[in-house]
């Protein structure tokens, strides 16, 4: 019989692994949620640290997609995966059943739903907005607030839903910090008179070319950085928005009105990397899914057959999911023989 | 007459002919025993409860002197008849728990109070020997003697069967206690151990004693006159056994009493002070004192209060529920943890069946001491209110968290076109409870005084507020005389009411948290669930009203680790979201935020759920 890998999710991690398998003669059924693949990556317009076209970086990915050993589907939410008499099944909403040798969880992230931290006025007043939505606003090389007007004064908070014991989520999302910066550049670029504030409990820089993307934003586009978090914002009448804080480098209070709030929202496992994990019995900490081993069997699980890759084992730069995804693809590799 | 009904006990032994047996006088020396039980035991009490009472507030003992001679003695009499006696909630609770209580207190009560009927009437005297009655079948030991004595012999067997099943009930209940309704008992202390020991052989000790008496005499009626009979028929030394196990009874009665003020059975007289003096118009006050020692010793620690404690249930706290609390207060090894570790959530008062105010006494010990009083904060100070309102607005620096409450709170205002004066908008106030709390009783005053100042001159007769903690504050601690206080949910109820607001009703299926603050500790109830029956369907939970749950967070606890605050709030979401509602409405912003963080089930305050269900008036649509 023909061997078959079923990969959940046609983000990345998914196409990625697709294409390495479909390259080495592997059978492969990709199943996306969405009407489209793509993953959390199309919201993106470019990339730090080094303002790459997210486009070019996307046709790059998944254009390898239009492989003869590629099926997609897309509009196909897997909500049953379980092993059968050594084969994986998976079953879909409207009770379809996906068989192959193995499968490849690749169900990925998806944004914190900034609603829950109520305090930070996201979804009550105008003018804040998320860093998703900071991306989607940017796409048409303007940002306006919802008078119309380009914002003079401008404040990024990061940490939010990560690092944050008060929503459950203890852990660092790792793209938020240099994403900051990077969105504080390109607020600068757009906005050259505009004041731009990035809040942080502390700037974590590890990336390659990182470091140096913070201090250029300091020395040529004059962000300023103030250590502590947003305790409260709220809207003005005329539709700015207050924020209160505490600069925990001096230890005083401070209010400051700006003309928009960036939200950086992190990363939380999808509804579906949730589920499928739960099921097999390999959801880990926070409800991503958990491989077997931190060092040498990270894309492997418990349970013969099934491989992870991506965002639903942990937050992961795009870099570092590209090489996971192909990590996981020799594994299955070897595993198929 | 009188001199002749209130001759002494000798002279009556020496008058007697009824001794058959017994020959001389110092055979009867086991009632010494008993007598110096009885002196020692109401000596300290009354040194206890002189002292305590002495130490409560001069005013508060004033209006106690006061209250004493009128309708409220009467009815503390009741209340001591129904709760000490019947235990009337206990028996609410679990019947067979209130079963057992009933027929140890009730049931002694009634054999003391029979025993005295029969020894008044065979000693012609009301002022006869006290002892006389505790051992009157060894005295009296032939039937026929007066009118009525062989049905008072029946009524005394009777009880003492009554009596005596309450003790096995007991003494199951301490290793089996899920039998009664409850999942886990109290740790015991030393003393505590032999007084217990002591009272469950009292009732055996004078069946038995009462038996061989009756085996000997033929004095006894259908339980001990059987057990006698018995005894006789399997040939036991009665007559050497006899004067034995009365000795016995009395030494047993003796060890009781000892320990009785020194063990949990201190509860058995003072809860009746306690309720005497809580009818009489004594409360608790911020600081520690004697009415609050009453409170510790009247606590039985039955152990109630632990099944009603999220910390313990959800989170796995064991040793901060008011019963150890309360031990460990009485015994002077109270740590700051057991002290701090408590959502202030009151359902342990509720539960309670004395009644003992455990959450007062613990904020009471919280106050600190003078010298920790400094102060290191200056507070930011609000503007007056410049022009004419009918209504403040205090939202509460909890609400400035969930600041969706607010801007519904707004909406609701403007639709209701209400002038209102937002008084906390610039967020710099606070109502003072959370210093409160803490024990930082003076700095809460000096916040509480500038407030009040504020409110006062505003000249404004009515304040809501959106926050349960600061609502009871302003209701309880600001004596804002001739001033209404309504929380939001009472304020939108009167609203609708009058037609100030118009709403629709929604299909949405809605579940309502009580908060503690608002439910427990304002009794309000009705309104919020009448404002949600306008707005949607309204569910029914599992655990609601006086019963329920805490949401697991809480101004008053600054100990408790967020991993253990998650399991009362998960436990709590569980038992709330059981009938699948589409939203779980709350009344407070800390129970909205705990909630939400929950991320389980769409949660809302009642004035956003109202604002989005306003029927839209004509004006709004032209808009």
């Amino acid at each position: 019989m023909e061997q078959k890998v079923l990969i959940i999710g046609a983000g990345v991690a998914g196409a990625e692994a697709a294409a390495q398998l479909a390259e080495n003669g592997i059978r492969v059924c990709l199943l996306e949620k969405s009407a489209e693949t793509g993953g959390n990556v199309k919201n993106w317009v470019k990339l730090f640290p080094d303002f790459t076209s997210a486009q070019d970086v996307r046709n790059g990915i998944f254009d390898k997609l239009k492989h003869p050993n590629i099926e997609v589907r897309t509009g196909v939410t897997v909500h049953k995966l379980a092993e059968e008499n050594g084969q994986w099944i998976a079953e879909d909403q409207q009770g379809n059943r996906y068989e192959a040798s193995a499968v490849l969880l690749a169900s990925g992230f998806e944004p914190f739903d900034a609603n829950r931290k109520e305090e930070l006025g996201y979804g009550i007043y105008d003018n804040i907005i998320t860093s998703i939505e900071f991306e989607k606003a940017t796409k048409a090389g303007q940002l306006l607030t919802t008078q119309g007007n380009a914002p003079k004064r401008i404040a990024f908070l990061n940490c939010v839903g990560s690092r944050d014991e008060k929503v459950g989520n203890n852990y660092c999302s790792r793209v938020c910090c240099i994403n900051a910066v990077k969105q504080a550049i390109e607020y600068k670029e757009l906005v050259p008179d505009g004041e731009a504030y990035v809040f942080y409990m502390d700037l974590r820089m590890s990336g390659q070319c990182y470091e140096e993307l913070y201090r250029r934003s300091q020395q040529d586009f004059s962000v300023n950085f103030i250590r502590g978090r947003i305790s409260e914002a709220s809207g003005t009448i005329d539709k700015r928005v207050q924020i209160k804080a505490e600069d925990t480098l001096t230890g005083l209070p401070l209010k400051i009105t700006v003309d928009m709030l960036v939200l950086m929202v992190g990363m939380e496992p999808s509804e579906g990397t949730r589920l499928l994990a739960r099921q097999n019995g390999i959801a880990g900490e926070y409800g991503f899914a958990q491989a077997a081993g931190t060092f040498l069997a990270d894309n492997q699980t418990g349970k013969q057959g099934l491989f992870l890759a991506g965002t639903c084992k942990r937050p992961l730069t795009i870099p570092e999911t590209l090489a996971d995804a192909r990590s996981a693809s020799l594994q299955i590799m070897e595993y198929l023989k | 007459m009188l001199l002749e009904s209130s001759r002494t006990f000798i002279e009556f032994l020496q008058d007697t002919s009824l001794f058959i047996t017994v020959k001389s006088s110092h055979f009867i020396s086991f009632v010494v025993p008993f007598y110096l039980g009885c002196i020692f035991l109401f000596s300290v009490l009354a040194y206890k409860y002189v002292r305590w009472i002495r130490n409560i507030s001069k005013r508060q003992r004033r209006i106690m002197w006061r209250n004493l001679f009128s309708r409220k003695s009467w009815e503390a009499l009741k209340e001591t008849f129904m709760e000490s006696l019947v235990h009337r909630k206990i028996y609410k609770r679990n019947p067979l728990l209130g079963y057992m209580h009933m027929s140890l207190a009730f049931g002694w009560f009634l054999m003391i109070f029979f025993g005295k009927v029969e020894s008044s009437i065979f000693n012609h005297s009301l002022l006869d020997d006290p002892s006389f009655a505790i051992f009157f079948r060894f005295f009296v030991r032939e039937k026929g003697l007066y009118p009525g004595q062989n049905t008072l012999s029946f009524i005394m067997d009777f009880l003492l069967l009554i009596v005596l099943s309450g003790v096995l009930l007991a003494i199951i209940k301490r290793f089996r206690s899920q039998l009664m309704g409850m999942k886990k008992t109290t740790r015991q202390t030393a003393i505590d151990k032999v007084a217990l020991s002591a009272l469950w052989w009292i009732f055996p000790l004078r069946l038995l004693s009462e038996s061989v008496t009756a085996g000997l005499a033929h004095n006894g009626s259908f339980l001990t006159q059987t057990i006698g009979n018995l005894l006789v028929s399997i040939k036991l030394p009665l007559e050497s056994m006899e004067l034995f196990v009365w000795w016995a009874y009395s030494l047993d009665l003796c060890l009781f009493f000892a320990c009785l003020p020194f063990s949990r059975y201190m509860h058995i007289f003072t809860e009746v002070v306690l309720i005497f003096l809580r009818k009489l118009g004594v409360r608790t006050t911020e600081n520690f004192n004697g009415y609050s020692m009453v409170q510790l010793n009247a606590c039985s620690r039955c152990g109630i209060c632990i099944d009603a404690c999220q910390l313990g249930f959800s989170a796995g706290v064991d040793n901060i529920q008011p019963v150890n609390f309360v031990a460990d207060t009485r015994y002077r090894r109270l740590t700051a943890e057991v002290l701090n570790d408590c959502l202030m959530c009151d359902r342990c008062v509720e539960a309670c069946p004395v009644g003992v105010e455990s959450t007062l006494i613990r904020q009471q010990i919280r106050t600190k001491k003078v010298d920790e009083n400094k102060l290191f904060y200056a507070y930011n100070q609000a503007e007056k209110a410049r022009k004419k309102y009918n209504v403040i607005y205090f939202a509460g620096c909890m609400t400035h968290l969930t600041p969706g409450i607010i801007t519904s709170m707004k909406k609701i205002f403007e639709e209701a076109n209400e002038r209102y004066w937002f008084m906390d908008e610039d967020k710099g106030l606070c109502c003072g409870r959370p210093l409160r709390q803490q024990g930082f009783i003076q700095q809460a005053n000096e916040l509480m005084l500038k407030n009040k100042e504020l409110i006062v001159s505003s000249g404004i007769k009515l304040l809501v507020t959106s926050c349960p903690i600061c609502y009871k504050t302003f209701k309880n601690d600001y004596r804002l005389n001739g001033m209404q206080i309504m929380h939001h949910t009472e304020y939108i109820d009167y609203l609708i009411k009058y037609g100030r607001i118009k709403v629709e009703k929604s299909k949405l299926g809605i579940v309502y948290h009580d908060p503690c603050e608002l439910g427990r500790g304002c009794k309000i109830y009705d309104e919020p669930r009448r404002v949600l029956q306008s707005v949607g369907k309204l569910q029914r939970a599992e655990y609601e009203r006086e019963n329920a749950f805490c949401c697991g967070n809480t101004m008053g606890n600054s100990v408790l680790p967020s991993e253990k605050q998650q399991l009362v709030r998960n436990e709590a979401l569980d038992m709330l979201t059981k009938s699948n509602p589409d939203i779980l409405a709350t009344a407070c912003p800390l129970c909205k935020k705990t909630f939400a963080g929950g991320n389980r089930v769409k949660v809302k305050d009642i004035a956003e759920i109202v604002a989005e269900n306003l029927e839209k008036s004509s004006n709004f649509e032209a808009e």
